[in-house]
């Protein structure tokens, strides 16, 4: 019980009471000094900042072909990323070689995925890959549904192609570690949004631009979890094969690899995941696909078919996902035989299956009716026509309800906070926010605040960013209110984790574009869309983090507390929550940058502020510049914010470890 | 199983008497005098394995410690506050006799893994030299110490260390494998080996299936099937519950009947070293306590320490007739039974007690002195 007292004494109450009057201070100066120095920028307007970007993008599309960075370098790589992707696209996806249709056609590609995952994974999710697939065709999205498809392919390929190499000789060489983990991580913070506007004014908008910033946001995963599955060998099993006298080379094929494996392959699907996320958003850039269908169908409020299209992604998600996983498990089960089909039956049927593929494959090359999508059974009609009832539906009767809601927390939260922080002189919340910095922090995180700030206001959009950054803080505060209870009720009992996870696993498998297509539904365009939509996308990694913290508070300091006559509230305010302090931290750190990222999607539904300057951006070339000095700022945003989380992460953590010895 | 330790017998003919200490440790200048080795050649086979003024320091700029006259003189505590490095070996010297059982003994953190793991170099020592059959394994380049590895010394570790994909044969046969064995010399190789340690039957088990015990006769039989001279063993048995660990000392001692290697063995477990030891080595910070066989440790602890840790041995378990006998005295009946000078204390009690006269202690035809009822009782009721 001694352990419960001292995380409440402690130099908490100090820190506490610098940073109340810092708040007091600024309530103070927003009252007096309100609508001063505010920095605003009007939507079409832009700074000589933007300006001179301007000037870059043009000066680099009047010079991509003579400038040799470009010639050599940048225009290689674009050309070698765009022929896989337009090999990749002729397969499935875009007439070629003279055909008005891909190679291969529906039954084909059909029947490969299917055979595919049944290789790969099992029978359960190759009749699952098969499905699915064929339900994107019926919903009449065939076409869309191979681009996106050939584009995911493409990136994760050359992603998986570069990331798995990388993630072995970070795994082996602790020095390549060191290089490469402090990049992972900067890479992990940034949303993805900002990926797109820099690499159009390198790659050009399309395709290749897409896949491009698809395998740069989709390989990080790959290549930090292959390392820690190379890290993680057991000391003493690489100590034998040392002993027994295996070369370096010998002890990484015979032992290290097989090791990590199906950690490896956890790697792959993460990269998966994120690529197939990713392929969607670049829509904004032009990348063909489902991910477009949403976007246009968003922007003209058409939630049908925006519903079909995302459904499309939903599914295409879960057959990844599932295929993937059942792939690590064959990869953990291969070496035994126990699995309950017989290795030689499977062989068997396997030979079969793949003889059938191989017909189905000639019968899509060859004949029509098996290459492009039969139209008769429509079913992407009625869902998109349900889906549309649904809304009306919704805006009919639940606008009361909803438009109520919606009305109630953005005038008494969001509206009042949002000016709170535009509407004060930019030199009070400037200093507001580092001495917060310094406290919560160290001198180092307010060093940091204090210039990303800085840059923020040389980015002229300092009033944007403020904005953003209101809806990011109170998104933040109903993600970990959401953690708080979800997280409690979970690591408090297992029987509720075991429901509820699974959920939240699966949600966080979803891209974050679809998150949008519900809420647009439910609260039409606005900012809140965006913000409700950001809670929800950020909930399930908050609440897995804060179970997680909360399931590993000893059994004995708990059984200790209740011996003490603690009741059940007593157990989880005054030690469960307290020692877990750190888990919290974390938790805030990234429901933030998840916030961050779907915050600033919402820019596509009526979020304005820096999301909508970046979308703004891709569309009108005066505003180019402008755009990329919003994405610069979003990573600004980033950057502060979580190195403020996190150096309040590391003191929690530093406090609760102090308790827990 | 008990060959004779060349170095340090104990003295012969004086009494170990009450009140006097017998310091049996080497000092570590005796072990490189050129007597006692030109003695080791002369008189006994060379060691296989000779470690020699041994050190490994770990930190920054952790070669200058053994340089450094004054760092080196330093205790472990002393050393890690002057230079933040820490010195797990420390001037170690011995020597392993061939076919001998040689222990290492100490409490955690003294220093014995690293020890064990700087003989084939799994740690590089800082300094001293390590000689193998005369070479020194430190000078030894890459590709020579692999093959040492390979054909002449192999390690069980505490953990098994095994490979969680491979079935128990392939385990065992993966030294072979990498250096270059055929398959059909591989699979013949490891059924013996298996066979050798009784897992027979079990070859396509995969290791996650078998117990811990059995887990450790793979790691065993993998050490075993690359016939290496020597076999290293760092605290095999730890892991392991009490009754296993007793069959897994049974095995190593049948083991080395039937095959005869030269083991060194690490272990923090004094009743596993008296059982297995032909000589203990007991190691403090890093640094040699004392040498010798158990009953030169029980009957002549070095200082407290050693001391400390063989309080609970049962005296008469370990010591034998040499460490008890009285020289002849004038009234001594001398028609008793005989006894050789190594026997057990444990195993004449019987012999000494029935026999109304005092016991006579005969090494080469020559008596060397009497054990009577007095004697034997004092060991007795001490322990
Ligand atoms: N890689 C390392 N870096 C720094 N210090 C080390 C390292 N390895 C071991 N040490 C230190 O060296 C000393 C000896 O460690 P070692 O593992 O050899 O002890 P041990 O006798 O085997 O102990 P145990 O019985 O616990 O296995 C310890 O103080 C340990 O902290
Ligand atoms: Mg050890």
């Amino acid at each position: 019980m001694t352990s419960i007292a001292l995380v409440r004494t402690g130099i908490r109450p100090f820190r506490g009471a610098i940073v109340t009057a810092l708040l007091l201070v600024w309530l103070v100066g927003f009252t007096v000094l309100h609508g001063q120095d505010t920095l605003a920028l009007g939507a079409a307007d832009t700074t000589p900042l933007h300006g001179r970007l301007n000037d870059l993008n043009d000066a680099v599309g009047a010079n991509r072909n003579s400038n040799p960075l470009f010639l050599y370098f940048f225009n290689e790589i674009r050309l070698v990323v765009d022929q896989l992707t337009t090999f990749i696209s002729s397969l499935v996806s875009q007439p070629a070689f003279g055909r008005p249709v891909p190679l291969i056609g529906w039954l084909g590609v059909v029947a490969l995925v299917g055979f595919g995952s049944w290789a790969l994974g099992n029978l359960k999710v190759g009749l699952l890959a098969a499905a699915g697939f064929t339900f994107m065709g019926l919903q009449g999205l065939w076409q869309q549904s191979m681009d996106t498809f050939a584009l995911t392919l493409s990136a994760v390929l050359v992603a998986l192609l570069v990331g798995i190499p990388l993630g072995i000789w970070a795994g082996v060489s602790d020095r390549v570690n060191r290089i490469v983990t402090p990049v992972l991580d900067f890479m992990q913070t940034m949303p993805t949004f900002v990926y797109l506007a820099p690499l159009t004014l390198v790659f050009l908008i399309g395709p290749a631009s897409a896949v491009i910033a698809t395998l740069i946001y989709a390989a990080p995963p790959v290549i930090r979890i292959a390392a820690h599955g190379i890290r993680q060998s057991p000391k003493e099993t690489l100590e034998a094969a040392q002993s027994l006298g295996a070369t370096r080379s010998q002890t990484l094929r015979q032992v290290m690899l097989p090791l990590a494996k199906r950690t490896i392959v956890i790697g792959v699907n993460q990269t998966i995941m994120a690529a197939l996320s990713m392929v969607t958003i670049a829509a904004l850039i032009d990348a063909p696909g489902l991910g477009r269908v949403v976007l246009r169908s968003l922007q003209s409020l058409d939630v049908g078919t925006a519903f079909n299209a995302g459904l499309s992604i939903v599914i295409m998600a879960i057959v990844f996902d599932r295929v993937t996983t059942a792939a690590s498990v064959r990869v953990e089960r291969a070496r035994r035989t126990t699995s309950r089909i017989p290795a030689r039956v499977r062989k068997v049927a396997l030979l079969v299956g793949g003889a059938v593929t191989a017909v189905c494959l000639y019968l899509s090359y060859t004949f029509v009716w098996a290459a492009e999508f039969p139209t008769d059974f429509d079913v992407g009609s009625p869902i998109s026509r349900a889906a549309s009832a649904v809304t009306d539906w919704a805006q009919l009767h639940l606008s009361a309800l909803t438009s109520d809601f919606k009305e109630l927390v953005t005038n008494s939260l969001l509206n009042p906070f949002q000016s709170l922080l535009t509407d004060s002189p930019w030199w009070l919340l400037f200093a507001v926010l580092v001495g917060i910095a310094a406290v919560a922090g160290s001198v180092r995180t307010a060093v940091t605040t204090a210039l990303c700030l800085a840059l923020i206001v040389g980015t002229g959009l300092w009033f944007d960013a403020m904005t953003t950054l209101a809806a990011t803080l109170v998104a933040t505060v109903a993600v970990m209110a959401l953690g708080l209870v979800l997280g409690v009720w979970m690591g408090r009992s297992v029987r509720v984790d075991r429901v509820i996870r699974p959920v939240l696993d699966a949600a966080q498998t979803m891209p974050s574009f679809v998150y949008l297509v519900p809420f647009v539904a439910l609260f039409a365009a606005s900012r809140f869309t965006g913000i409700a939509a950001a809670v929800v996308y950020a909930a399930p990694v908050a609440i897995k983090i804060i179970a997680d913290g909360i399931a590993a508070v000893s059994p004995t300091t708990m059984e200790a507390a209740t011996a003490a006559g603690s009741s059940s509230w007593q157990v989880i305010t005054k030690v469960q929550l307290p020692m877990s302090l750190g888990t919290l931290a974390l938790a805030m750190n990234q429901g933030l940058i998840y916030v961050l990222s779907m915050v600033v999607v919402g820019g596509l539904v009526g979020g304005g502020a820096l999301g909508y300057d970046v979308v703004a951006g891709f569309r009108q070339n005066a505003l180019f510049g402008k755009g990329l000095a919003a994405g610069l700022a979003i990573v600004l945003l980033g950057i502060m914010l979580d190195r403020i989380t996190q150096s309040v992460a590391s003191r929690a953590q530093a406090t609760t470890d102090h308790v827990r010895h | 199983m008990t060959i004779p330790s060349q170095f340090t017998e104990p003295a012969q003919s004086s009494e170990p008497s009450a009140g006097e200490t017998m310091t049996t440790a080497i000092p570590e200048e005796l072990v490189q005098s050129p007597s006692l080795e030109a003695k080791a050649t002369a008189g006994a086979p060379a060691p296989v394995i000779s470690v020699q003024n041994l050190w490994k320091v770990f930190g920054a700029n952790a070669d200058g410690v053994p340089r450094s006259e004054e760092l080196r003189a330093l205790p472990r505590k002393e050393l890690k506050q002057r230079t933040g490095c820490v010195a797990a070996v420390c001037d170690l010297s011995f020597d392993v006799a061939p076919g001998e059982v040689f222990v290492v003994m100490g409490l955690s953190g003294s220093g014995k893994s690293t020890l064990v793991r700087c003989l084939t170099r799994l740690i590089e020592p800082t300094a001293g030299r390590v000689l193998f059959k005369g070479d020194d394994i430190l000078q030894a380049n890459e590709r020579s110490l692999r093959e040492l590895r390979r054909h002449n010394i192999a390690m069980v570790f505490q953990h098994f260390g095994l490979l969680p994909h491979r079935r128990v044969a392939d385990n065992v046969s993966y030294g072979l494998e990498i250096r270059g064995a055929g398959k059909k010399e591989r699979s013949q190789r490891a059924a013996e080996v298996i066979d050798l340690v009784g897992l027979s039957g079990y070859e396509s088990s995969f290791p996650d299936q078998l117990s811990g015990g059995m887990q450790q006769r793979v790691g065993l039989a993998r050490a075993l099937a690359g016939d290496p001279e020597v076999l290293l063993f760092d605290e095999p048995f730890s892991a392991l519950d009490p009754l296993i660990r007793r069959d897994m000392q049974n095995e190593v001692i049948r083991l080395h009947h039937e095959v005869g290697k030269t083991m060194v063995f690490i272990t923090h477990d004094l009743s596993e070293a008296l059982k297995l030891g032909d000589r203990i080595l007991i190691m403090r910070d890093g640094r040699l306590v004392q040498v010798g066989t158990g009953a030169e440790l029980v009957g002549a602890p070095a200082d407290d320490y050693v001391r400390d840790f063989v309080r609970e041995v049962p005296r008469s378990h370990v010591l034998t007739l040499r460490w008890i006998m009285r020289p002849v005295q004038p009234d001594d009946q001398l028609d008793g039974p005989e006894f050789g000078p190594e026997v057990v204390v444990r195993e004449a009690v019987r012999a000494v007690l029935e026999s109304e006269r005092p016991i006579k202690v005969v090494e080469d035809g020559r008596l060397l002195g009497v054990v009577g009822n007095a004697e034997i009782l004092a060991v007795v009721a001490e322990s």
